[in-house]
This record gives structure tokens, sequence and C-alpha cells, in this order.
């Protein structure tokens, strides 16, 4: 493996010499995407649909992609930290805020935390939005009606979610009844170990509400009512989802996906590599990947979503501690 | 609703369809056959080429895929002890005992047959029960997937005739605890990693099949290579080309295909549940319907244990289409790879899919019958030479099966911790072998131990930490008390012998 490395490395340098000695309006000829899960997660398809959209409209000559899974997405960030390869770079999301906060410790040798500090910010491309539906059929038409029927009595109202206690699911219905006055942490939040499960669960009756990402309730929208999202606006994509804002909630929430370099890596590269995310954005074969993923265009770029990432750190690190779960 | 089949019919028809099944269930059965690379990866890598497409004929694709791998994992289970895909750990059961007693081109032949009728029957229950069997995926909550999970096992049963009691019980243990590796399902905490972090994610299902049974399989071989009965065997392995099924065995076939695949596809339409789940529950259910003398033979090539998962397992595939296609609900990561290209498609899921779209739903379902012929037609023919795998000398085949094993393990995750520890487990196990442990019940806990622990206690969060949950819903009660019957019926029965 060491020598598969090396043998890489050496490409890379070599891939990289070429690309700054040819002087052409590509900034950056090769592009090697590492990918902290499987083929068919989000993280997967957000690294392979930038590749492709980042190749067909002349951007980069030629896009590689590399699935690690392990840890959470954890392998990955380590080896990015560890063996800092060039031309690479690594796509996470909001989940890495939260595992900066929970400070998972012995992922790198030596030091004991590892948070998105580690690396380098490059830009954030596109985010979900957080949702909070119930079934068609409930009584609660809005959320209102369910921070109602919370208050009566609290354990009337169970919140189900795709992934564990502390998790980004959680996080989206948390801030929600928190900004309706009601203490988070008494709300019954009831995991599942994945979005389609959850969803399951809310459909059987077991659970009154659902909080998860926008995105995993595209495919049950003839199932649910989503009665209120975390976006500032209502998105193109659900027109008839209310937001949480104009419902009187002051909950913004976005999960980002975006891409991140590893240490050391130049201010010019990071710079050319945040450009190239930015201009790619504007062309159709952006677009048609967009539209056919359902994405929604958030571009952060560099020194401001650095600044974004340090907000973000704050409100869930406020909130994870009234949850209990830090 | 005619009309609505009928425009399926037609769709699935086409040139272009058919080709694309032969497609998809000739790649299909190819990647069932290798261990560790599974449809769920081969469907996503396709998704790109598929946006060519309409949607009809890319969903048809995927579906052959999904199916062929189903029903192509099968021949690496009966052949090698290696199973191809999760679904088809239980077709090892019997089927491996049954090709080393040089019956391998009759296992596989029983394996393609039971798969096709599975196939076939689950595709004739989509087609009349389709628009109402998304009640039946709702109606199963957390307390009765926990039931559910103890009645899957009772199968346990099957292995520890004997005096073999105390040592399943023992393997039993160590595959509950093997589940328990990694992050809590329900909180974050992470339970016996050692702060490794490669150990976060738990220890993968695939992985621990492979190393319980393939690798250890060959190790135990080339452990016991001085034993006088193995060069007498390899001469016998060399006759497998057979893949006649006699009159007493298609009528034991007969009985076993209607019920198993009935369980299958039920179990196959809950989300929670999937085709491994299924094939562990409609073998255990097998083995409390078949006579006493039959009951001996689970777990040394019995035909019923052989033929009861294998058409569970495809009749669950047909069935994890009705929580995708009429509820927008994936119920495994296969089904969620097809349900996010379906949306790529701009096609909306929904219990009225099959009258908004006829051309979709009709069609994949017609096309069911056409992959499930094109399998079988594609398979029976190429059993003998397949078989004769076995007859390969086993100094070839072990360093081949411990290549496949490993390589297999690597692809699923880039990761070579995951090899370190295959073989950690493999060297175990192959000791635990020599010793006459036996090692589907350390699967059988594996699976079922993990869902069980997390549906209970997802159940308890539900009832406000109240175990009224057990008796709260006719459901669960009934799944109960059917297990609590079929443990008193086997200790009773075990009781009249001794006496």
């Amino acid at each position: 493996m060491k020598l598969i490395k090396s043998f890489f490395s050496v490409l890379f340098s070599a891939a990289l010499l070429l690309s700054t000695t040819t002087v052409n309006s590509i900034a950056i000829e090769k592009l090697h995407f590492v990918i902290g899960g499987g083929a068919g997660g989000g993280w997967d398809g957000t690294a392979r649909g930038t590749g492709e959209a980042l190749t067909k409209a002349g951007f980069l000559k030629s896009a590689s992609f590399e699935n690690m899974s392990g840890g959470g997405g954890g392998k990955a960030l380590a080896y990015m930290i560890n063996t800092k390869p060039e031309n690479t770079i690594l796509v996470q999301s909001t989940p890495l805020v939260l595992r900066s906060i929970t400070r998972h410790k012995g992922y790198v040798s030596g030091s004991g935390t590892l948070s998105y500090k580690d690396v380098v910010p490059i830009a954030g491309v596109i985010g979900d939005y957080g949702a909070i539906a119930v079934a068609k059929n409930s009584p609660y038409k809005n959320f209102k009606d369910v921070v109602d029927a919370y208050k009566a009595n609290p354990s009337s109202i169970k919140m189900a979610g795709g992934s564990v206690r502390g998790s980004m699911d959680h996080l989206i219905g948390a801030l929600a009844f928190q900004a309706a006055g009601a203490n988070p942490n008494d709300v019954a939040y009831i995991p599942y170990d994945a979005g389609g499960k959850a969803l399951a669960g809310l459909l059987s009756g077991e659970t009154q509400i659902i909080s998860t990402g926008l995105g995993e309730l595209m495919g049950a929208r003839d199932q649910v009512r989503i009665i209120g999202i975390t976006a500032p606006d209502r998105v193109a994509d659900a027109p008839d989802a209310p937001t949480l804002k104009e419902q009187g909630y002051d909950v913004q929430f976005v999960n980002w996906r975006g891409f991140f370099g590893p240490p050391g890596m130049s201010n010019k590269d990071k710079k050319a590599i945040a450009k190239m995310l930015g201009d790619v954005q504007k062309t159709p074969e952006w677009e048609e990947v967009r539209a056919r993923n359902a994405w929604v265009n958030i571009y952060n770029p560099d020194k401001k979503f650095v600044k974004f990432l340090k907000t973000q750190t704050k409100e869930m690190t406020a909130l994870m501690k009234k949850l209990g779960v830090i | 609703m005619i009309e609505g089949i009928l425009i399926g019919l037609t769709t699935a028809l086409t040139l272009q369809n058919i080709f694309m099944v032969m497609i998809g269930c000739f790649f299909g059965t190819i990647i069932g056959m290798l261990p560790g690379l599974g449809p769920m990866t081969a469907i996503a890598l396709m998704i790109p080429i598929t946006y060519g497409f309409d949607p009809a004929t890319g969903l048809i694709l995927m579906a052959g895929v999904y199916y062929g791998a189903v029903f192509g994992g099968s021949t690496s289970s009966i052949l090698l002890n290696a199973p191809g895909v999760p679904g088809t750990v239980a077709t090892s059961f019997d089927g491996y005992p049954m090709a080393q007693q040089g019956k391998a081109g009759k296992a596989l032949a029983i394996a393609a047959w039971s798969s096709f009728a599975g196939g076939t029957l689950s595709a004739i229950y989509l087609l009349f029960m389709a628009p109402s069997l998304s009640k039946v995926s709702l109606s199963f909550r957390s307390p009765d997937y926990f039931a559910l999970m103890i009645l899957g096992l009772t199968a346990i049963a099957a292995f520890s005739s004997k005096g073999q009691f105390l040592k399943a019980m023992m393997m039993v243990v160590l595959g509950l605890m093997l589940a328990s590796v990694g992050q809590d399902s329900l909180s974050d905490i992470t339970r016996f990693t050692f702060d490794n972090m490669n150990l976060t994610d738990g220890i993968s299902f695939v992985l621990v099949v492979m190393a319980t049974f393939a690798m250890s399989e060959a190790l135990t071989i080339i452990l016991k290579r001085n034993d006088p009965t193995s060069a007498a065997k390899q001469v016998s392995l060399t006759e497998l080309g057979s893949i006649k099924i006699n009159k007493e065995e298609r009528v034991k076939m007969y009985k076993t295909i209607p019920r198993s695949s009935l369980i299958g596809f039920l179990i196959g339409v809950l989300p929670g549940a999937g085709a491994t789940i299924a094939s562990f529950l409609a073998y255990g259910m097998e083995r409390n319907l078949v006579r006493d003398e039959e009951k001996e033979k689970f777990g040394k090539g019995s035909v019923n244990g052989l033929s009861a998962p294998e058409t569970a397992n495809n009749a669950a595939c047909s069935g994890s289409f009705v929580p995708m296609l009429t509820l927008g609900i994936p119920g495994s990561g296969t089904t969620a790879v097809m349900l996010g290209a379906l949306l790529g498609f701009g096609i909306q899921p929904g219990p009225r899919l099959y009258m908004t779209n006829p051309e979709i739903f009709w069609s994949v379902i017609m096309s069911m019958y056409i992959g499930m012929v094109i399998l079988l037609i594609l398979n029976l023919p190429l059993i003998p030479y397949i078989a004769r795998i076995l007859a390969v000398p086993k100094n070839y085949l072990i360093p081949l099966i411990l290549f496949f094993s490993i390589t297999g393990i690597y692809v699923m995750s880039f990761n070579n911790f995951d090899i370190y520890l295959m073989i950690g487990i493999a060297i175990v196990a192959t000791f635990l072998r020599l010793y006459d442990f036996p090692m589907p019940p350390l699967i059988l806990a594996f699976v079922l131990g993990g869902l069980m622990e997390e549906n209970l206690r997802r159940s308890l969060l539900l009832s406000n930490g109240s175990w009224e949950f057990l008796w709260d819903r006719t459901l669960t009660i009934c799944i109960l008390v059917t297990t609590i019957l079929i443990v008193f019926w086997q200790i009773y029965k075990t009781l009249k012998k001794r006496i």
C-alpha cells in the first residue's frame, strides 16, 4: 500500500509539474477526489457529480475518485492529514463540524482531535435544508400544531430521524423546538439507522413527526406533509413546503457539502480550485447534474466558508450542550 | 389497471428492454458470483449510463442486476462456501454440504429452479397485490420487528442437534458480541472499538461471512490435508455434472417453494427486513414444517433446506420493490440507490405510481418474468461446467478462494484494516471449526442480534421505557406466541425422544 501511495504521489507531482509548465486556460489538469464513504452515498454523489461537471465543462482535464470508507469518514480525513496528498481534495459535509465538536479521539497519530481546522476549507458548493414532516393523514397541519400538542402533552410527540442521537437529523428537530420555546432535550427523539427506515417509522404511525434532510423526503412527497424547512426562503424544488421562518420560528440550517484540501495546500491552489468550483456552477453542464440530484447551489468559497464553519460550530456546540450529547 | 398492465407488458417486450434485461441479468449473475462485490456498488456506478435511457429502461436494467446478483450469489455459496451476496448465506448451510457429497450439479440445479420459482411467484404476487401491498409494508412497527428477529433466532435449532447445543449457543453469544462492536445504533457512543476508528462503523456482515465461511473453510482443508478421506473425496468430486432432480426431490420442492416464496415475499415487502432476513426465516420455518427424518438432514445437505432460502431470497428481492415504488421508502442500500436514480429521472414514487406511470411500474414487474426465464436459461446449461470448479485440485482451488475473499473484501471498503480483521476472524473460526463449533449460529446471531437490539431499544424509547409494547399490538403477540410455540414444541419432542 505504501508503495502504491508513493507511486500515486509521484504521479500527482508529475501531473502538478506538467500543469505549472503548460500555460493554458485550464487552471488544474487533474484532480483526485477522496470520498470518505462507499459508492452510492451522499458524499460519493457530490464528488462524482462535481467531477463530471468540471470535466464536461472543460475546467478540468481529468477527475479521478477514490472511495475510502471507515470511521464515518474519519479514515479519509486522517489520510488527508497524515499523507498530505497533492492535487487531492476531500468531500465533506456538516458531520465534519459535529465531529470537530464531539472530539472523537485517536484518529490521527500524535494529536488527539480532528477537526475541519486540520484541513484546508476550499468551498462549500451545495446544500440540503433540514425539514420537518408529518404523515399526510396527520391532524397536524403546521409546525405550530405540533408545538401546541407537545406543550399540552410532551410525550404525545415522538420525533423520528435517520441517524443516532446528536446527529444532524436530531439537531434539525431540536433547533426547531428550541425556537418554539421548548426545551429541545425533552423532545423524544427516536433514531433509525437510515432515512428510509425513519420514514417507514413515521408512516407506520409509531412516530408523529420526522426530522431529516429535505432530500430524504423528496421520494415520499405523496405520503408526507412537509410542515417546515430550515431554509431562509421556499425552495424551487418543493414550492409547497413552508419555511419555519415564515411561520415565526427563526431557524436556519443548511447541511452543506463542500471540498477540503490537505494541510499545507498552497494559497494559490486553494484559490484556483475555489474559483473553478464557483465558475462551474454557471455552466449548463453543472445545471444538468444539479437538477438530476435536486441539489441547492450554495457557493461559499474560501474565507467566507471558514467564517460560516466557525458560526456553525458555535451554534451547534451550544445546542449539543443543551441536548447533553457532549 | 388491466390497461396499465398491458402498457407495462408492451413496454417490457420492446426489443431494447428485453436486451436490457439480458444485460442486467448477465452482469448481475457475474457480480453475484464474485464474493464481496454486491449489486449496490454495481448499480451506483451504473447510474450515469442509465441517464441516456427512458426511465423504464433504466429501472429494468438496474432491477435485472439486482435480482440477477441474488440469483447468481447461490453459485459461490454452494461450490465454495463463499456467499456472493448476503442474501445467499443461508443457501450455503445445506448447499455446500450437498456439493461436498458429490452432488454439486444437483445442488446448483435445485438452487436455480428454486430461485426461478421464487422470483416468478413473487412477480405474480406483485401483479395481483401490488397496489394494496404498501399497507403491509407499513403494518410492521419496531416491536413487531423485534419479535420477528426473535422468531428468526429459532432457526439456530437446526445446528444444535446431538450434543451440539452448548456449542451452538456459545457461537450465538460470540455472534452477538461481534454485532455489538462499533457505534451504537441509537446514541453516538462507540462500543468495543478500542479507540480504533476502523471499528467505529462496526464489523461488516460480508466480512464476517467471508471469514467464517470461505476463508476458514479453505484453511480447514489445508490443515486436514493428510486426512485419508479427502483424497477419496477428490475422486468422487470429478463426477458432478448431473443436474437431474429425481422425483422424490421434486416432491419436496413442490411443498417448500410455495410457502417459502410467500414468507420471502412478505419479509421483502417490509422496509426494515430484506432478503438476508427472509432467507434465514424461511430456512428456520422450513425446518419446523418438514418431517422428522428430513429435519435431521438440515445443515447436512437437505433438499428442503437448500430450496427454502433460495426461494425466499429471490422472492424478497422482488418484494423489496413494493416499498420503494409505492411509498418512496428504500428498505436496503440497493433500493436506496435505485430510488435516487428514479428521482433523477423525475419520477415521483407513490401509491398512485401504477396509475400515473404504468409504463414504469408494470414494465418493471413484467420484466421480472422475462428476467427469471433468462436467468434460468443462462444458468442451467452452465451448471455442469461451473460445477467442475470443484474438480480443480485443491492446491489450485484454495489459493483462488483466499485470493477472491481478500480482494472481495478490499473492493468493498478500500480499507486494509478489513483484510487484517478478516484474516484474524478466519483464524479464530478455523480453530473453532476444528473443535466442531458450528458457524451458522454465529452468522444468524450476528445479523439478527444487531437488528433485535436496535428494535428492542427503539420500542422501549417509543413506549417511554415500559415493556407494554410486548403485548400492546396483536401482530407482536402473534409473532411472539408463534416463537414460544416453536420453542416448546422442540423441547417437547426432544424430551419425548429421551423417554
